[in-house]
């Protein structure tokens, strides 16, 4: 299972986290903290993979980000390498040649996607069809009762 | 249309195509209303905006301004209960909370968010619970009712919104609470509501193991379907139930068959474009049914027999030449090695892994090394055929890499290849810039040598090597060990091994402590017979020597231990060498005033022995009789001769903190004094030396004072106490430092029998632990059942013991855990 995702920046700038155990706040930043450090300072040639407590790393870089998820021992990590490449899929279907900009400025869509790929730490949907279908059927549920007209400024804006 | 592009402007009416006529007046009145709201209160500032602000900040302190200016507005926005611009505050609260300042004051208005009807501000919500809320909090009560009625929703996606959170942040409670819920969902025709609810229960599972019973009906269906969303997160839960029930264990074995139907499709079928990943068929969920398979077909050869054809199947015929493909080959591999396969199959596997070892990719060839390391333990001879390509991958640039090459490498050292292996990982011990890897490979190399050696001199040189190497990362346990080796070998590989350690002195290096003092220790103990009995003679002599030692006892980069080792070495000398004494009286002298205060005693100690009790000092600094390798290894100070036992007692301590030491000193002590004879005055003062500094040590070392002679004393502990239910531990400590442990429960109770009484115990690793059965597993009233405990220690660590206690009474099982972190009998 999957214990946690960190999409952070080359600067180390966290732009997304999703945690899948509980810790206590002090703890989510300590380790965020660790992780950015050690993973920044990895070389670009070196592996996906870090042996970090009892968790295994698993870390990608897509341009200026960096997918980094944390699974259990008996986990494959080759697999959460396809899992991180999946995500990276489905957010560049969904916002069209995804950037950094993209998860900054519409963090939610990211974690909204995220929640239709995995739960609770497991991978629940194989198809990116179907993903993309069940956020794009969401997204107009929102749009519906959004009352457009007249002031242009509900939402989240 | 939330884009941080400019926002278009507003349309016209007849332009719009969401406002038409039959627009109904409750939204009207709803837009009139929320009009009025804005001119009584100014609009808060939009997400993209508030984004937009904080991203143009130019420093931190900027940052924070604008943030604490926004966060002031968000609670202020909080408290008046403004429900129009909730959704959106709560949004830019997640966003600053990303930023790392705090937003725990957003919690509860995630939960007003949750409950109201509106899918907008349902999805901020459960978004922000997931984020700000985890399962520690006491919120968690409020949260359980907002999403009973969300989970009973018509509308799949805000039924997908809880099951989604539930997932995310269930707490026991929540998973007991909502267990038949999600059970309810599982089955509901509705895919995607189904596939959710099936990991949900997955993660009830992992938190309330007992509820495996409620789910177990639903997972029947799960495996029928065609849908891979809904398959893929039925096999997670089953694969989930297998590991946490043996009995479910036994209850899924009959759906191997079904397992392997599905596997086949997958491999065999054709092109599907939607679950098609480079070529392959939805490796997600092929990996996932390997797993499966795995768990159940381990140690059930009939299960395994059902698995063969498949796994070879899919090993045989995957794509190889992608991330994806090896990920399933790995996953196969796994399987492979670890159900009861054919031997062809594992020779199969085995090869997979040597192919990985060259692939290019990185991270292919450390799976690779991982597995192999795993799997070396039951096949190491197929793992030797790939032993060069290993020995490569302790050049690899990547630290992970190095590490697993490292262990692997460790692992195959045999008789046979002994000598290459081990001149390959000092090379890498040389070479490695970490000092953790040092450490480690030096401890390693020393335990090979110890086990494969074929002979003591080669040993004694590898030790060297590795003293040399390794430098001031060497673990104290390969100074003894070298110290105790080179006393137990015969007298010409004394004088050529101290020969070796005194040209590697001469070498002028820093960091090399150990080095130094394993030389020191040698010189003190064989200098003469180096000096006169070997091929050095007619080059060095006894003032060069004593030059050396000059230099060492006070070159600044040495540290107090080295120079305690060197001082007594150099005393030693003055009984060994000819006609060094008056120099070496004076070097000694010199100590009388020294800074550190054990040096300075060991300084006017020594000088006393050259005054006025001469007469002592050649019988007192005789020369060590062989140190008998004890079994479990003495590691630590264990090599240390009687006599300087009481000259560094303190000092061992002092560098040590461990009492361990200190068990291991009084060990070969009181053994000392029964071979030698003729150290008896000595050992008689330092017998009572030793028992006045036990005074003011703590327990174990007390304990085991007694153990040659006094009667064994078996004080009982309560270890656990609890409802009716107390549990003693009588704990003995053997002689080779490993503890035998009699565990007595006893039931208070006059009425209730505890069933099924199981203890288990776990020790840190370095122990080994072995339970005797129980005299019985049910506890009768007022009775109580006996087990013996003995646990192993070979590195003479600290014991700590956790225990987990379960029974069933009335039918009801009970878990307790305790943890045990004293084990000293006397206090």
């Amino acid at each position: 299972m999957m214990q946690f995702m960190l999409l952070f920046s080359r600067q180390g700038k966290l732009r997304l986290q999703k945690w899948y155990q509980a810790y206590p706040d002090k703890t989510k930043k300590k380790i965020t903290r660790e992780l950015i450090a050690t993973i920044l300072a990895r070389k670009p040639k070196m592996c996906s993979f870090l042996e970090w407590k009892d968790l295994k790393v698993v870390y990608k870089r897509y341009a200026s980000l960096y997918f980094c998820c944390a699974i259990e021992q008996d986990d494959n990590e080759l697999l959460t390498l396809e899992v991180i490449h999946r995500y990276v899929e489905l957010l560049d279907k969904y916002f069209g040649s995804v950037c950094e900009l993209d998860i900054i400025f519409n963090f939610e869509k990211a974690y909204f996607m995220c929640d239709e790929l995995l739960l609770g730490g497991e991978i629940q949907e194989t198809s990116k069809k179907n993903v993309l279908k069940a956020i794009a059927a969401q997204d107009l549920l929102q749009e519906d009762e959004t009352p457009q007209g007249l002031f242009e400024d509900h939402g989240l804006g | 249309m939330w884009g941080y592009q400019p926002e278009p402007g507003i349309l016209p009416p007849e332009e719009n195509r969401r406002f038409n006529a039959p627009f109904n007046m409750a939204t009207i009145k709803q837009v009139i209303n929320e009009a009025v709201e804005r001119v009584r209160m100014p609009t808060p500032v939009r997400l993209r905006d508030l984004i937009r602000h904080i991203r143009a900040a130019r420093t931190a302190a900027e940052e924070r301004a604008v943030v604490n200016k926004e966060c002031a507005l968000i609670r202020a926005c909080f408290r008046e209960d403004d429900s129009l611009w909730r959704c959106r505050n709560l949004a830019k609260l997640l966003y600053i909370h990303m930023l790392g300042y705090p937003a725990h004051f957003g919690q509860l208005e995630c939960l007003k968010l949750i409950a109201s009807p509106r899918f907008t501000d349902k999805r901020i919500g459960y978004l922000g619970a997931m984020l700000l809320l985890d399962e520690r909090q006491d919120v968690h009560l409020l949260i359980t009712n907002s999403l009973k009625n969300d989970l009973n929703s018509t509308t799949q996606f805000v039924v997908g919104l809880a099951l989604c959170t539930l997932g995310a942040i269930a707490s026991p409670e929540m998973a007991r609470d909502l267990a038949s819920e999600i059970d309810r969902l599982a089955r509901s025709p509705n895919a995607y509501i189904r596939k959710k609810a099936a990991l949900c229960a997955f993660r009830v599972v992992r938190k309330v193991p007992e509820s495996i019973e409620i789910f177990l009906p639903a997972t029947r269906s799960l495996l029928t379907e065609k849908n891979h969303g809904v398959l893929i997160t039925g096999v997670t839960l089953i694969t989930e139930m297998c590991e946490k029930s043996p009995d479910t264990l036994a209850h899924f074995k009959k759906l191997v068959p079904n397992l392997v139907r599905i596997l086949k499709n997958l491999i065999l079928a054709g092109y599907s474009p939607e679950h098609d990943v480079s070529g392959v068929s939805d490796p997600f969920l092929q990996v996932k049914i390997l797993r499966l398979l795995r768990i159940l077909g381990r140690g059930d050869p009939e299960t395994s027999e059902a698995m063969n054809d498949v796994l070879a199947q899919v090993a045989t015929n995957t794509e190889t030449t992608k991330n994806v493909g090896n990920t399933i080959l790995y996953e196969t591999v796994l399987s492979i090695m670890d159900i009861q396969s054919e031997s062809g199959l594992r020779v199969l596997a085995i090869n997979i892994l040597g192919r990985f070892l060259l692939n290019n990719d990185k991270n292919i060839r450390y799976v690779a090394l991982n597995t192999l390391l795993k799997t070396s333990a039951k096949d190491l001879s197929a793992v030797q055929r790939h032993r060069s390509t290993i020995l490569e991958c302790l050049k690899d640039p990547d630290v992970s890499i190095r590490r697993r090459a490292m262990e692997l490498c460790v692992a195959l050292v045999n008789h046979s290849n002994v000598r290459s292996m081990i001149t390959e990982l000092l090379l890498f011990v040389e070479r490695s810039p970490e000092p953790e890897f040092k450490s480690v490979c030096s401890s390693h190399i020393m335990h090979c040598a110890d086990k494969f050696s074929p002979d003591n001199k080669w040993r004694l040189e590898t030790l060297l090597r590795v003293i040399v190497a390794a430098g001031n990362n060497v673990r104290d346990d390969v100074v003894s060990s070298t110290i105790q080796l080179i006393s137990d070998s015969p007298r010409e590989l004394q004088a050529s091994i101290t020969a070796d350690f005194w040209r590697e002195l001469c070498v002028d290096k820093i960091d090399r402590q150990p080095l130094v003092q394993v030389a020191m220790w040698s010189l003190g103990e064989y200098g003469d017979i180096m000096l006169y009995d070997s091929e050095f003679a007619s080059k060095l002599t006894e003032e060069e020597i004593l030059d050396v030692y000059q230099r060492m006892l006070w070159a600044p980069q040495n540290n107090i231990v080295t120079k305690q080792y060197a001082l007594l070495s150099l005393v030693k000398l003055s009984t060994r060498f000819k006609s060094a004494l008056q120099r070496i009286n004076r070097m000694v002298e010199q100590f009388g005033s020294h800074l550190h205060i054990e040096m300075q005693q060991r300084g006017v100690e020594f000088t006393a022995l050259f005054s006025q009790y001469d007469h002592l000092r050649p019988s007192l600094l005789e020369r060590m009789p062989p140190i008998p390798n004890t079994k479990p290894k003495m590691d630590e100070m264990g090599g240390d001769s009687p006599e300087m036992e009481s000259l560094v007692i303190d000092q061992v301590v002092e560098q040590q903190d461990s009492s361990n030491a200190l068990l291991l000193l009084l060990g070969t002590s009181t053994a000392e004094t029964a071979i030698l004879p003729d150290t008896n005055i000595n050992s008689i003062e330092n017998n009572q030396d030793l028992l006045d500094l036990l005074g003011g040590l703590d327990g174990p070392s007390l304990n085991n004072v007694d153990i040659p002679k006094a009667p064994i004393h078996k004080p009982s502990m309560t270890v656990f106490e609890k409802d009716n239910l107390k549990i003693n531990f009588e704990v003995e400590q053997t002689i080779d430092g490993g503890y035998e442990i009699l565990m007595t429960a006893y039931n208070f109770s006059n009425n209730q029998t505890l069933d099924n009484f199981v203890l288990q115990a776990a020790v840190p690793k370095t122990f080994v632990l072995k339970m005797q059965p129980a005299s019985s597993t049910q506890l009768p009233p007022t009775g109580e059942i006996t087990q013996v405990i003995s646990i192993k220690n070979p590195t003479n660590g600290v014991l700590r013991m956790r225990l987990r206690i379960c029974y069933s009474v009335n039918g009801q099982t009970v878990t307790e855990q305790a943890e045990v972190n004293q084990f000293s009998p006397t206090s």
